[in-house]
């Protein structure tokens, strides 16, 4: 079982696709990738998570939602938006949320 | 009042993939220093050196203004909105990555290494359209006085890119005193020497060095010797 699981959120298949492949290259993260606020809450429902990356295409609308949503039945799960979209940020990004729990 | 903060030049993380050495500012990659995560919109700073012939190959952005400023050597950038273009030094290239861009940054040089700045800024709106400019701004006059080269506004001097910052280039004689006012009260300023050394409010600063500070008047600079100065005004918050 990963140390760190870790879901994304992004409305881009090819970047979502990257994300995934960079965090699963680092030992102990895992990475889940999911296009949509529904199945998001599907993965959040039937999973644990340590933390939510909020990507590309999620507005302002769609990232309260998630936050609610993790609000009510994932409150240990950090949330917070990606930027870059799987770049050199990526990494850096994860331990400091990480490092906020 | 926020504290200025001044990062030495060998305090930067240097990163050596053989290809490409990487002084970076903030935490980069695998480089992760709770206390170096940003200046307030400005979260990328690394001074790249890339070698002949080499590059960074098709990677994907978004939500990101990335800017990329040459300091020696051409490099060629493509990116899938088609855009192929050669930037060289006395030019700046700036993307806003928006909803997603693929871009490639080539040294099509196979001698010669590269040297660029490598900018990126956090957008204040998200998920725009993707979009790619670039200025040259090498007949600017900007000896002895900054030269704006960035900008938010389409219509201003530069470049422009998704948030509230401005960048300006200046190459100052020995001793030239002179003053940077604010665009936007309450913004940051970032200093980064190019060349040389100045002083910015009395501290002391050398080629490579950066310092970040918040200034509630004009900011002083004073070459103390010949120097190239790079000024990054960011907002904290956006």
């Amino acid at each position: 079982m990963a140390d760190v699981n870790i879901l994304v959120l992004a409305d881009h298949a090819e970047i979502l696709e990257t994300i995934i492949r960079l965090i699963n290259k680092n030992e102990g993260w895992r990475g889940t990738g999911v296009a949509g606020y529904d199945q998001a809450e599907e993965a959040l429902k039937t999973n644990k998570f340590d933390l939510v990356l909020l990507g590309v295409g999620v507005d302002d609308e769609a990232e309260a939602r998630i936050l609610r949503l993790c609000e009510s039945i994932a409150p240990q799960t950090v949330c917070m938006r990606h930027y870059g979209g799987g770049s050199g940020l990526l990494s850096s990004e994860i331990q400091h949320a990480l490092a906020q729990r | 009042m926020k504290n200025n903060i001044l990062h030495k030049a060998d305090s930067r993380f240097v990163a050596d993939h053989g290809w490409l050495k990487s002084a970076q500012t903030f935490s980069f990659h695998d480089h992760y220093d709770p206390q170096r995560i940003r200046f307030g919109a400005l979260r990328v700073l690394n001074d790249d050196i890339v070698n002949g012939g080499k590059g960074f190959g098709r990677h994907p952005h978004d939500n990101m203004e990335i800017i990329s400023i040459p300091l020696e050597g051409t490099l060629e950038h493509q990116d899938s909105m088609g855009n192929v273009a050669v930037i060289n030094p006395g030019e700046i290239q700036a993307m806003s990555a928006g909803t997603g861009i693929y871009h490639t940054e080539f040294n099509k040089d196979p001698a010669e290494s590269v040297t660029f700045l490598q900018i990126w800024l956090y957008p204040n709106k998200l998920n725009v359209t993707p979009r790619y400019d670039q200025l040259d701004y090498s007949k600017g006059d900007r000896h002895n006085k900054f030269l704006q080269i960035l900008s938010p506004e389409p219509s201003d001097e530069g470049v422009w890119i998704q948030q509230q910052a401005w960048f300006h280039m200046g190459e100052f004689d020995k001793d030239f005193e002179t003053y940077y006012s604010l665009k936007q009260a309450g913004n940051g300023l970032y200093v980064f020497v190019i060349k040389g050394s100045v002083t910015v409010n009395g501290q002391a600063l050398e080629q490579r060095d950066g310092y970040g500070l918040w200034p509630d008047s004009d900011v002083k600079i004073a070459a103390a010797d010949d120097a190239q100065v790079l000024l990054m005004e960011v907002p904290e918050e956006w």
